[in-house]
């Protein structure tokens, strides 16, 4: 009966059938791991104190547990661990995020779970979130006020002390990056203007006093607004916090170090959807700090979008044109075939060689030029001439070229010939057919296309590593110093940022939520511009096939 | 179109006509542009890397007559090429002008003012840039001339200056004060080395080393002389920059000499190193100094250097130019590079490259015999003593190291034990020589497509092939685009996947992927066998087609069951320790970032693009031919393999061109979820660099226009062309398929 079975054939579909189970399952399980592991980062998980003793010294530790897993005795054995005394195949281990990284040789540790002798979530245990060293657990034993301890309610205190010196911290940034780096940027500009006039022997006396008035007001610009930075950052390190921490020693941190601070065992479900709200909202508006392990990614989303819709610019007349002109233009010949097929196959050449092209010809060749032409005085540091937004943004556009070419011209020939036909008989010439008729019916198509081009873009990693992207830009492509638009600038990019933390930063282990929740990030906004896509085509066929009948 | 006299509207007309033209000249025109610039990719990569096979090329600059040709002893070009200098056996330096404007004009006559007269002469390593004479009264002096550079008037001026790198003292080699015969010299950091032959025949080591005195400020120097015991004549003496290695030439043997320790020389080697029949007339050390250029009188040329052998390190001679057959050869070698000249005396002057074996340029420079030959810093310009006249070559030479062969076949590097394929582009010394083997990344390239298609193949050609023909159209409309929308998914982040949360599973989990691939097909045969035992209202009640919906939790199932017993295979079978006892006991190195992980993840991201092709393929084969076969008595599965899957092979394989196509080019998978080191070893539990990601980690410190540089371009070039033909192949393919099929 077996034999008759097989014989059926009927297990082979089972198999093949089986192949799409594991596909989707890889496909859904990969989307809802990276949800879940990127979303769950910022829900304020619970800090747990620990009493140990066995295998190690007698001794607390208080920290969020990261993650656990089961190990051999052997593994453990060969790792130096004394487990002799228990009778056990395999040992759970917990991962301790104890933060107090300046205190500790490690902020994560490894426990056995036969170590632990009790473990308690007291309320008081306190959360620092820390502008250097990462988090910081313990007791708030005293909160100073002007160097005197505060009276009353410690914790009330705390709130609102660490509230002034946010406000504070967050006044001086603004100051620094706004109007005193508006000035660095006027007297760099001021610089490249004396050398300009030199190399042009333009140089004259009364142009140099000129210069150097301009440089001495915003000199004396600049010294006053020192003064109120440094007024700000005095006045945000007035007050500190002492902390017992997990060794039972007394901490001093100081209130300006502080950035937000939370007690998440005492906290109720609401509270902590709250709190789970800040932390996400802080995520994406905020700069990375510590080598891009902590803060926000900010940056990264800008430049990602920035660069993306610079793309879309370049890229959708051009796509547009070539496609109309593939279609309606070009003879229907074999070699107009020829050259369908090697535009579709275009869009299969790897993404790196496009960076390799970019790099080579619109880095160095045409950016060398426009140094050498626009930028003599700025020489020899490259501005053109050095990868940049710009340059990212043609490659890209490059590498997209043939998606809204393909998409185009498949929503071209969509259009039924007896649209076009009537209109022409109607006395219409072919451009005014086209560009009343053909092209507003293909509106969705090359929309359709655009998108795509986009998620792809937003997506591409390889060839930006070449041309433009960068680990840790200072300043933003767009910002209010003449001319706001700053092409030639670097910029950051959400894709290389998940490379960038998640394989070239010294601290792996704590990146690593931070990196799930970037993949998060760039995965929702790339898969939403994809089924948005689709949603389109789809529509747009069933428009087109109620036409043609 | 023609006008109308009675319409109103004629201007207008002819406007629209116009713009009507207008507009047409002006989509094509952008159409064609567009197109142009694709094109221009293949073109500019072209371009970049054309250079490197480009054959060496001699001018010609010009030449003028030397007063006294026979008293030069030496001969110099400066950086720019803008000025010459000759070195006289009277102990003057005569600099000329060599541009072109003013070729040939006198500058300036430097006088060394030596304390005694002039019984030798020897030159530095080229890099050193330092010249020496060996005097009667048994010291050596050593001159290095230099350039002053000036611009007055905005114009860049060169005035010629002497320095002495040692002082302006000469340095006593013999204290018994005898002629210096012949003798070689190098200066390196604090460290001074001389081997002399003295007129009284004894061949003499001096180390010096220079001490300030604390209390006086003077320079002393510490001397170490040691006398070397030679049997014969002594023809020629070497000494290596670093001042390591002594070689002295009497006739055909060469003695080897350890001068590391000046208190302790000692001969390590007798070479016998003439080629046969033959016998040696000149010897030269390459540039990096770990070889030794042998001419013989036959016209051959050999190579020795030091490689590992059971004796331990010893001399050995790797490989020989056939070159002009002359009798009296002179090699020269360059700064940096290794490049070698040969000389001969009728004039002759040949170009050669160690490494990668290339007989670069050969060709009669002069009527008469070069006397004297120096190549300029950097390597594009030569100045010969001939014919009484120096001549000023223009050498176009910018990457000999870089052959067809050099790139694709076995090359022995100085220092290696043997030939091999050997990619390493940088390292932190300056006399790195660069090895371009493109045979371990192209290597590693198809490794991971390997195993990537590997993975991807089976699972990928099974949904499509169940969704298109066996699954029920609604859940067909749910799948397909699911599916489809990990190809959206950026690279980088399963790569991030990969090589974090993947490679880390795997090397603790390791028995579960292998169990997992045997559990997995016999788990589902097993629960296809249950669901006919089952009774047949339940059967019935589940729709045809959802085969894949009633297997998700027994694939879950056996996915979980696989890590679950993991630990327990482990110990039973390995000792609780795979990755050990795939070391101790297989020999197999296990590196966490391997060909698995990476098969696996990329295997992920070429999966949409083959499901998608091959989907649509078998989904489009014209229902009356399956209906008429099924119609005829045979099975689904029958109707399938027979009928759909053979009318449907054109585009199955079009989808395994284009997956493929994915998988050589991919980048940031590769660059994350392996340890891109460029080994060749087929081992899947190894990792493996690939030319996308060679690219990717090396471009951004490559050198515009190095050869380096050039060779990455090479690198992309070879990825465009070949996943172009691929894609260009599976393209012609599916428009045929879809030809044939409109047709039926």
């Amino acid at each position: 009966m077996v034999k008759q079975w097989f014989k059926s054939g009927s297990p082979w579909i089972w198999m093949t059938g089986g192949a799409v189970s594991i596909s989707l399952i890889s496909v859904l399980g990969i989307l809802a791991m990276i949800a879940w592991k990127g979303l769950s980062f910022f829900w304020p998980s619970e800090v747990v104190q620990f009493e140990l003793e066995g295998s190690i010294a007698k001794q607390t530790v208080i920290g969020e547990v990261y993650d656990r897993e089961l190990v051999p005795k052997e593994r453990l054995a060969a790792t130096g661990v004394d487990v002799s005394a228990f009778n056990k195949d395999e040992f759970e281990r917990l991962l301790i995020k104890t933060g107090n990284r300046e205190y500790v040789d490690l902020d994560f540790r490894w426990i056995l779970e036969t170590d632990i002798k009790s473990k308690s979530t007291p309320a008081q245990l306190a959360v620092f979130e820390r502008s250097k060293n990462g988090n910081f657990y313990g007791y708030v034993e005293n909160v100073f006020k002007e160097g005197q301890p505060v009276q009353g309610d410690k914790v009330e205190a705390l709130y609102e002390l660490v509230e002034r010196a946010v406000e504070l911290n967050d006044e001086a940034l603004d100051l620094q990056n706004g109007d005193i780096g508006h000035i660095n940027y006027e007297l760099e500009r001021l610089r490249l203007k004396e050398k300009s006039y030199l190399l042009d022997n333009e140089l004259t006396d009364e142009r140099v006093a000129e210069l150097a008035q301009m440089r001495a007001k915003l000199r004396a610009q600049y010294a006053e607004l020192e003064k109120t930075l440094f007024e700000l950052r005095k006045r945000a390190k007035r007050d500190h916090v002492t902390v017992k921490d997990m060794r039972g020693e007394i901490v001093t941190i100081p209130m300006y170090q502080v950035l937000d601070v939370w007690f998440p065992n005492n906290m109720g479900f609401f509270a902590k959807l709250g709190h789970y709200f800040v932390q996400l909202g802080k995520f994406v508006s905020d700069d990375p700090r510590e080598a891009n392990t902590e803060g926000g990614v900010f940056p990264a989303i800008f430049g990602t979008v920035f660069m993306v819709m610079l793309m879309a610019v370049i890229v959708t007349p051009f796509g547009v044109i070539a496609a109309i002109y593939l279609h309606e233009y070009a003879a229907k010949n074999a070699v107009t075939k020829m050259i369908r097929i090697a535009v579709i196959n275009l869009a299969g050449v790897p993404s790196i060689v496009y960076g390799v092209f970019g790099l080579g010809f619109f880095v160095y060749m045409l950016g060398g030029s426009l140094d050498q032409l626009f930028y003599p005085e700025a020489s020899p540091t490259p501005v053109f001439g050095t990868p940049g937004v710009m340059w990212s943004a043609l490659t890209l556009a490059i590498l997209t070229l043939p998606v809204v070419i393909v998409s185009t011209e498949e929503g071209l020939s969509r259009i039924p010939s007896t649209v076009r036909d009537g209109s022409l008989a109607l006395g219409a010439t072919k451009v005014e057919t086209l560009w009343r008729i053909v092209v507003p019916m293909a509106s969705p198509a090359i929309m359709t296309g655009l998108i795509l081009a986009v998620a792809r873009a937003a997506g591409e990693v390889a060839p930006l590593m070449l041309v433009g992207v960068v680990k840790m830009a200072p300043t933003l492509p767009l910002d209010g110093n003449f001319p706001y638009f700053h092409l030639d600038r670097k910029f950051m990019h959400l894709g290389f940022h998940i490379y960038d933390v998640g394989f070239q930063s010294p601290n792996v282990e704590a990146a690593r939520p931070l990196v799930y929740a970037t993949a998060f990030l760039l995965v929702s906004v790339i898969i939403t511009l994809n089924i948005t896509a689709i949603g389109i085509r789809n529509h747009l066929r069933e428009k087109f096939r109620s036409l043609e009948h | 179109m023609t006008s109308n006299p009675n319409k109103p509207s004629f201007n207008t007309d002819r406007s629209r006509l116009f713009k009507d033209r207008f507009a047409k000249f002006g989509i094509t025109a952008g159409g064609v542009m567009v197109l142009v610039a694709l094109l221009l990719i293949f073109f500019y990569l072209l371009y970049v890397v054309q250079p490197i096979f480009e054959s060496v090329k001699v001018e010609k600059r010009a030449s003028f007559a030397v007063a006294n040709a026979d008293q030069v002893v030496g001969l110099g070009v400066e950086e720019q090429t803008e000025v010459a200098f000759l070195l006289s056996q009277q102990g003057t330096i005569d600099f000329y002008n060599v541009e072109k404007a003013h070729f040939g004009e006198k500058l300036e006559t430097l006088d060394l003012a030596l304390p005694s007269n002039v019984s030798s002469f020897a030159t530095s390593a080229p890099f050193q840039g330092q010249y020496a004479y060996g005097l009667e009264n048994g010291t050596v002096m050593v001159v290095a001339p230099k350039f002053l550079v000036t611009f007055p008037n905005n114009e860049r001026k060169l005035t010629p200056r002497v320095g002495y790198p040692l002082g302006e003292m000469a340095l006593k080699v013999d204290e018994e004060g005898a002629a210096i015969k012949r003798f070689a010299f190098s200066h390196y950091e604090d460290k001074t080395a001389v081997v002399a032959l003295t007129a009284d025949k004894r061949v003499l080591f001096s180390s010096f080393v220079a001490e300030e005195n604390m209390f006086t400020g003077e320079v002393e120097w510490v001397v170490e002389r040691t006398e070397l015991d030679i049997d014969g004549r002594v023809d020629e003496l070497l000494i290596s920059p670093d001042t390591t290695r002594t070689f002295i030439r009497s006739a055909n043997q060469i003695y080897v000499y350890d001068t590391r320790y000046p208190d302790n020389v000692e001969q390590i080697q007798l070479l016998s190193a003439n080629e046969e029949n033959a016998n040696i007339v000149s010897a030269q050390l390459l540039a990096g100094a770990n070889s030794l250029m042998l001419a013989n009188d036959n016209g051959e040329v050999s190579q020795w250097f030091e490689v590992n052998t059971d004796a331990g390190r010893e001399y050995k001679k790797i490989r020989s130019f056939e070159t002009s057959k002359q009798k009296k050869l002179n090699i020269f070698t360059e700064f940096y590079r290794r490049t070698f000249f040969t000389t001969s005396s009728n004039g002759e002057l040949g170009i050669y490259y160690t490494t990668s074996e290339a007989k670069l340029w050969q060709g009669k420079v002069s009527e008469g015999a070069i006397k004297n030959f120096a190549i300029a810093p950097r390597s594009n310009a030569a100045v010969i003593l001939a014919d009484n006249k120096l001549t000023v070559l223009e050498v176009h030479n910018e990457h000999p190291e870089v052959t067809w062969s050099a790139l694709w076949q076995e090359v022995w590097y100085e220092g290696y034990p043997e030939p091999g394929y050997i990619w390493q582009s940088t390292s932190a010394s300056d006399d790195f020589e660069s090895k371009f083997s493109l045979v371990p990344i192209s290597f590693g390239t198809i490794k991971a497509a390997f195993y990537a298609m590997l993975f991807a193949v089976p699972i990928a050609l099974s949904s499509a092939i169940y969704t298109a023909y066996f699954m029920s159209s609604g859940l067909r409309k749910v799948v397909k685009p699911t599916v489809e929308i990990m190809e959206a998914l950026p690279t980088v982040i399963l790569g991030f996947l990969a090589g974090l949360w993947l490679a880390p599973l795997i090397e603790v989990h390791l028995p579960a992927i292998v169990g997992l691939l045997v559990l997995l097909p016999l788990g589902i045969l097993a629960s296809a066998l249950a669901w006919t035992k089952l009774p047949a209202s339940i059967r019935h009640k589940i729709p045809e087609g959802s085969h894949s919906i009633i297997l998700i939790p027994v694939v879950l199932f056996i996915g979980w069951f696989s890590f679950a017993i993991s630990g327990s295979i482990e110990l039973w079978l390995f000792d609780g320790n795979v990755r050990q006892y795939l070391t101790n006991e297989l020999g197999m190195t296990f590196d966490q970032r391997n060909s698995l992980v990476v098969g696996i993840a990329m295997g992920f991201a070429v999966i949409p693009t083959i499901f998608s092709i091959a989907e649509d393929a078998v989904f489009s084969v014209p229902k009356h031919l399956s209906n008429g076969s099924l119609a005829l008595g045979a099975t689904q599965w029958q109707t399938l393999v027979r009928v759909v899957l053979l009318t449907a092979s054109p585009g199955i394989f079009s989808a395994v061109m284009m997956g493929l196509g994915r998988a050589v080019g991919e980048t940031m998978i590769v660059l994350m979820a392996t340890g891109n080191t460029p080994i060749m070893d087929w081992s899947i539990f190894q990792g493996m660099r690939t030319l996308a990601a060679n690219i990717a980690v090396e471009m951004p410190e490559s050198e515009v226009g190095s050869s380096h540089y050039r060779i990455l371009f090479l690198a992309a070039f070879v990825l465009f062309i070949f996943t172009f033909i691929f894609n260009t192949i599976a393209e012609f393919v599916r428009q045929q398929l879809r030809d044939k099929y409109s047709s039926m």
